[in-house]
């Protein structure tokens, strides 16, 4: 069987005052039809900028491996994919249903305007806005914003869908609520997605593997984690499943070392351990690079 | 509180009081020629009480003459916006046509409607009776566009990019992508630059009008200048500037709406 989406033997270079700088290089990997995949690695390590590429919003590097979606290659962005950004970044003028029939509109223009509407009010409500469709994102709080974005993602359709740490920014308790709220979603629709985040428990909550991304420059895949646990998975059950741990100590174990070390680089020193149900241990941020990163981000998504 | 209240009204009526003191100082000791306070409102009484009276061509009420200013401004604000808008979203959308027309319009912006005028009046000389209001509208439109311009320009290039990624991926057609996102993204940007443009409009209507001899107020200056009247200039110093005042609040208000908006 053919992938739904192949990267393959992907780069991206970026010019910079100090000459080109390699931020991604031969970058692989295939994603099952219906796969959730999480994308994890340092801040800075060029998870975007692998994303930004899947969503066609930039261009991999010339004759530098390609992206193949449903065994098409990819030229450019496309309602094909449902993009949620960090920022959920709704037009600040429109309405919830108004963001969300904009693409509505641009994907479905064969059905009747109530048809299209339809579509967008039931999206929104799925994801429990149903008494907010009129507001505007200024009205709303920062996780019912991106709920907006995720129905207005999922509202279109898409072959697949693309997400660069859309809970990011959001409090443990909303992320919880809103990883949810995705999963159902995703559940129902079973979509292909790839996901970037840096919250180790949020991917081992969603994904079916998670890739975990080398150090830049040159970044590339480090490793790939296969996440067992069967689906519908309830989160308190995962708490108490040894199996869990292992996991996770094994990623955190990667961010630590062998994320530095595959590139040859001196990983930091290391941090005493965090007894793994203490709260500090349940949302693990990884440190900063220790390599400065470039103040001018304009193509990347987050 | 009650106290901020008394302050907001009785700190600007000292000011008043201040500029009027001075101004009939001046009259009785080192200006000679200029009207004191009471014998400009004597003078100025019959035009400001019945303000639309029609006695002749160059002598009407102050609001008679206001109005037409105001439609000839009217006429000249909306060509620059017509025309100063695109050019606007053009300098903000396109570099290369930016690097083409920015040195021409930092040469051409601080060109004084006095030396716009005179040209004016020679590209419409063949329009004949009209020749003068043309004149006076292009000077108006060329003048006053640059805030529209500009502004337009740079609230098109801070048009955040997550819109414009919106747009990309909804594949969003040219015109969609102009009308749904990059104009309502730029409006509060065009505000002001509308705004800034009619009270360039409004300076320029005066020397219009003084050069070209129309009715309005700038004319009626002019002409009781030169009528020895000169009771009936600060008159019109007084209406240019309160008229001046209520168009630029007018636009601040709409400005504010799209501001939240
Ligand atoms: N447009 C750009 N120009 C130059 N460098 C960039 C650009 N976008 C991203 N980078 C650099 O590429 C690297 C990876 O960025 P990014 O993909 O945003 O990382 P991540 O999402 O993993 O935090 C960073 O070092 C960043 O500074
Ligand atoms: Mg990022």
């Amino acid at each position: 069987m053919s992938h739904q989406l192949e990267i393959s033997a992907l780069s991206k270079t970026f010019p910079t005052p100090h000459g080109p700088l390699v931020v991604v290089r031969d970058f692989n990997l295939h994603l099952e039809k219906g796969e959730f995949v999480c994308l994890i690695g340092h801040s800075g390590c060029g998870k975007s900028t692998v994303l930004s590429m899947v969503a066609g919003l930039s261009e991999p590097d010339d004759n530098a491996g390609g992206i193949i979606l449903a065994g098409r290659e990819l030229s450019g962005p496309g309602p094909d994919r449902g993009v949620v950004f960090q920022s959920p970044s709704l037009l600040p003028w429109l309405t919830a249903f108004d963001n969300v029939l904009l693409g509505v509109d641009q994907v479905f223009y064969t059905a009747s305007a109530g048809e299209r509407r339809q579509i967008a009010e039931y999206y929104l409500t799925v994801v429990g806005l149903g008494d907010a469709l009129h507001k505007r994102p200024t009205e709303l709080s920062q996780g019912m914003r991106q709920r907006v974005g995720i129905a207005r993602a999922f509202a279109l359709s898409p072959r697949m869908l693309l997400l660069d740490e859309p809970f990011g920014m959001l409090d443990s308790l909303t992320r919880m609520e809103l990883q949810q709220v995705l999963v159902d979603l995703w559940t129902r629709n079973h979509l292909t997605a790839l996901m970037v985040t840096h919250d180790v428990d949020e991917a081992l909550f969603l994904a079916d593997r998670i890739v975990m991304m080398t150090n830049g420059p040159e970044a590339t895949v480090g490793d790939i984690l296969k996440v067992p646990f069967p689906r519908p998975r309830d989160r308190k059950a995962l708490l108490e499943d040894p199996e869990f741990y292992r996991l996770r100590a094994e990623l955190i174990e990667f961010l630590e070392v062998r994320a530095y070390t595959l590139k040859g680089q001196q990983p930091p020193a290391p941090k005493p351990p965090v007894p793994p149900n203490s709260p500090a241990a349940s949302s693990y941020t990884p440190p900063r690079q220790d390599r400065a990163v470039l103040p001018t981000q304009v193509e990347t998504l987050a | 509180m009650k106290r901020f209240r008394l302050d907001a009204l009785i700190l600007p009526l000292i000011g008043f009081a201040l500029v009027i003191a001075a101004w009939y100082v001046s009259s009785a000791t080192w200006a000679k020629e200029l009207p004191s306070p009471s014998k400009t409102w004597e003078a100025s009484r019959d035009y400001v009480l019945k303000p639309f009276e029609k006695r002749g061509e160059m002598d009407q009420g102050i609001l008679r003459f206001t109005w037409y200013s105001l439609q000839l401004v009217a006429k000249g604000y909306f060509l620059a916006l017509v025309i100063g808008t695109p050019i606007g979203f053009l300098l903000g959308l396109s570099a290369t046509f930016t690097r083409i027309f920015d040195p021409i319009i930092q040469i051409l912006r601080p060109v004084s409607p006095l030396a716009w005028l005179p040209l004016g009046l020679v590209l419409f000389m063949g329009a004949g009776k009209s020749a003068s209001e043309l004149g006076a509208l292009f000077t108006i439109a060329i003048c006053s566009m640059w805030p529209t311009v500009l502004n337009t320009a740079v609230g098109v290039r801070a048009v955040p990019q997550d819109y414009l990624n919106v747009a990309r991926v909804l594949k969003l057609s040219r015109t969609k992508t102009l009308f749904k996102v990059l104009i309502p993204a730029t409006l509060p940007y065009m505000f002001t630059g509308f705004r800034l443009s009619l009270g360039i409009a409004w300076l320029v209507i005066v020397a219009a009008e003084m050069l070209t001899g129309r009715p309005g107020v700038g004319g009626f200056l002019w002409q009781e200048y030169n009528a020895l009247v000169y009771e009936h200039i600060i008159l019109c110093i007084l209406t240019i500037g309160f008229v001046g005042f209520g168009l630029d609040r007018l636009m601040s208000v709409i400005e504010g709406r799209f501001k939240t908006g």
